[in-house]
């Protein structure tokens, strides 16, 4: 067991992927000397080289499409984009192209591609900086899409990611980044699978759906209720696509309540796809509608006004104070 | 596996410069310019005036009152010469670093600050000033001055009434295929668009290399429209270069790719660490290229200033400087339900369920304090 922050843990285990494989590279703007904005890669460059840690030029579309061509040839690259709300330049080839091909060569081909996504607000940043774009994402047939809220997720999950023969839309919360924990850098064949959700904090009450930075919110938000007499059972659904929605049905008909919070708007989020779902699987068991909280349907405001946009734990202790009200 | 860095490189390119370093008045062929002491005092004012408000915006940074400022230090020059070289009826296109442009436009310097405070997202009306709101996606507003100088074309404004676009962006940007297809398009149709790049070396941690292996002017032959390199320093020569292209534009003969060469002395934004890929040594050598000493200099030797001028100025920037500072901090933070404001045009229904039900929401605090 060692203690590392969120950004460290991805940084060993893209290490590890690369210490293990050969064909893993890493490529994006500014992940070589800098080491990334985020500093997520540094070091990697220095260790394993140039030519397996690429400093791209200024070109989303060129990073993913030259990943692409990469992993045609046997590559399995791992891309950074910078910013959440750059991904947007290459987002035609992520849909277009990475997401397809496999379909389209009848399973001849594979694209073990790994796209890299700080995602949400609460750094106080400019625009752009602090996007939640991941239902772009699920909405795409032929991607993997996952999050990370922690640790010792983020060291496992990465790796897996990378292990994956799918490509795999990876987002990091960047508010998180500098979040410590023990993570178990040795216990490599016990891994959770990347494709199911996992109960983080039991509870009989009320089910709480999160993922990415939203996890410790809830928690904290959990552990305010329990001072109220209200167990809150927590959710992190790690993997968005696919959804696990086993594990996710087995704890709302416990509860019979569910709350789903993530930072990006409401209007058409993923959100409305987890309660859509629940409310055909448990409609029997749910004691109240599924309840959404999350951003405003607006573009993120500057950063002065992020506090008021982003879920906080009033905002998910009012949802579940409504949960009760039906 | 790492290319041949000798491979595309030619002999050294032309670099056009009317003023050198030490101050010096030199020719060049094809561009000359001539400036009354008067306009070249104003010039120096100029540089001087955006370097404080600069200074000031990093130093409000520092102590909290911006979330992150990107510095133009180093650059005055570019974006003085160039910024001045325009008309009223000219449209500007910044990247988030063209304070020294936007002065020249009129945009109180106060209005750059909000972005970066986090008060707005572009706090001036770009019509006001025909100076466009700051973009932080690198290389998209290419296409848009590009789209907005087909528009000129369209309005028949040619000649020496007309109008032309200026856009500007970095060496990373032109990596972009938004800035290339910009190319493509003002080549095509033949827009009146000056596209300014200012080559200040980097783009974060990565050397200009990593973009491109030719300079960046020859990129425009390929894609059929002249190209030129100016001192980026020297603002004699980055204002009679985009005059001329500017000029041309306007009448007519189509875009022009002008490659300020000149160099990004601070770091890229407040949140960078530049010790971590560059070495002090290039800065030692960019700084004795001055774009402000040199003026300075040529004034000085040729008698065109004296002391009391340089203090005057000095003494103008220092009141700016407060003044900037006393507004910045004046600067109120939006009332929170600002964020279901502008987000469109027209009346929309959900913007509205939204405002009202975070309104009730909040109002449920203060009832909650007041009951208190
Ligand atoms: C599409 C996009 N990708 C990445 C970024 C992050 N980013 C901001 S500035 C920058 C470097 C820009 O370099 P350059 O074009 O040379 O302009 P400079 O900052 O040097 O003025 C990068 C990569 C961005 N803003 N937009
Ligand atoms: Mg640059």
């Amino acid at each position: 067991m060692t203690t590392l922050t969120l950004a460290k843990a991805l940084n060993e285990g893209m290490r590890k992927a690369m210490e293990d494989d050969p064909k893993v590279l890493v490529m994006g703007e500014d992940v070589g000397k800098l080491g990334g904005v985020f500093r997520v890669t540094d070091g990697l460059q220095k260790d394993f080289g140039e030519e397996r840690v690429i400093d791209t030029p200024l070109a989303e579309s060129g990073i993913v499409g030259t990943a692409i061509g990469l992993a045609l040839r046997g590559y399995r690259p791992v891309c950074e984009i910078q910013f959440d709300g750059f991904v947007f330049p290459a987002a035609d080839q992520i849909i277009t192209q990475l997401a397809k091909m496999p379909l389209r060569s009848l399973g001849a081909l594979k694209l073990p591609v790994v796209v890299r996504i700080p995602c949400g607000g609460g750094i106080g940043a400019v625009e752009h900086h602090s996007e939640s774009p991941e239902a772009y994402f699920t909405h795409t047939a032929g991607l993997r899409v996952v999050a990370c809220s922690n640790p010792a997720d983020a060291y496992a999950m990465i790796q897996q990611a990378i292990r994956c023969d799918d490509p795999v839309i990876f987002f990091e919360p960047k508010r998180r980044y500098w979040e410590k924990a023990e993570v178990d850098t040795a216990a490599a064949e016990e891994w959770f699978p990347l494709d199911r959700a996992r109960v983080v904090r039991p509870g009989t009450d009320v089910t709480l759906l999160a993922y990415g930075p939203m996890v410790k919110t809830c928690l904290e938000a959990a552990a305010a209720a329990e001072e109220d007499g209200r167990s809150l059972e927590i959710v992190d659904l790690r993997s968005l696509n696919p959804l696990d929605t086993a594990a996710i049905a087995e704890s709302v008909r416990r509860t019979g309540r569910c709350v789903v919070v993530h930072e990006a708007p409401v209007f058409g989020g993923f959100g409305a796809e987890l309660a859509a779902r629940i409310t055909e699987e448990c409609f029997y068991s749910l004691e109240a509608p599924v309840l959404r909280v999350g951003g405003p349907s607006t573009p993120y405001p500057p950063s002065r006004l992020e506090e008021h946009y982003l879920p906080d734990l009033d905002r998910v202790l009012d949802a579940v104070d409504r949960a009760f009200t039906f | 596996m790492t290319a041949d860095a000798s491979r595309g490189a030619q002999a050294p390119p032309e670099l056009v410069q009317l003023l050198t370093p030490e101050g010096e008045r030199v020719e060049h062929p094809d561009y000359d310019i001539d400036l009354t002491p008067e306009e070249i005092r104003a010039l120096y004012r100029d540089l001087v005036l955006v370097r404080r408000v600069d200074l000031e915006a990093v130093a409000l940074q520092r102590q909290g009152e911006l979330g992150i400022w990107a510095s133009l230090l180093g650059q005055e020059a570019a974006q003085i010469g160039s910024g001045r070289a325009l008309t009223d009826a000219d449209m500007a296109f910044p990247t988030y670093r063209e304070h020294g442009v936007a002065w020249c436009r009129g945009v109180d310097p106060v209005n750059l600050l909000g972005l970066f405070r986090g008060v707005n997202h572009g706090g001036w009306d770009p019509a006001e000033h025909n100076f466009h709101l700051y973009t932080i996606v690198i290389g998209s507003q290419t296409l848009h001055a590009v789209g907005y100088a087909m528009g000129i074309q369209r309005d028949g404004a040619v000649g020496e009434n007309g109008a032309a676009t200026i856009v500007y962006f970095g060496d990373g940007a032109t990596s972009q295929g938004d800035v290339n297809e910009s190319f493509i398009w003002a080549s095509v149709f033949n827009a009146p668009v000056v596209f300014f790049c200012q080559n200040n070396q980097w783009a974060i941690s990565e050397p200009l290399e990593k973009q491109s292996r030719i300079p960046l002017y020859r990129r425009a032959s390929g894609f059929g429209f002249p190209g030129v390199r100016v001192d980026g320093n020297d603002v004699f020569a980055c204002l009679a270069v985009t005059r001329k292209a500017l000029t041309d534009a306007r009448s007519g003969q189509g875009p022009v790719l002008i490659e300020a060469f000149t160099y990004r002395m601070g770091a890229h934004t407040t949140s960078d660490d530049p010790t971590r890929y560059r070495v002090q040594d290039e800065l030692e050598a960019w700084k004795l290229k001055d774009p402000i000493e040199r003026v300075r200099a040529y004034l000085f030797k040729n008698q065109l200033a004296d002391q009391a001028f340089f203090d005057e100025v000095d003494a103008e920037a220092d009141e700016l400087g407060r003044d900037v500072r006393k507004r910045c901090l004046e600067m109120p933070d939006p009332e929170p339900l600002a964020i279901f404001d502008h987000v469109y045009t027209e009346p929309h229904r959900l913007m509205d369920e939204e405002r009202a039900a975070f309104a009730s929401y909040l109002s449920g605090f203060e009832t909650e304090e007041g009951g208190r």
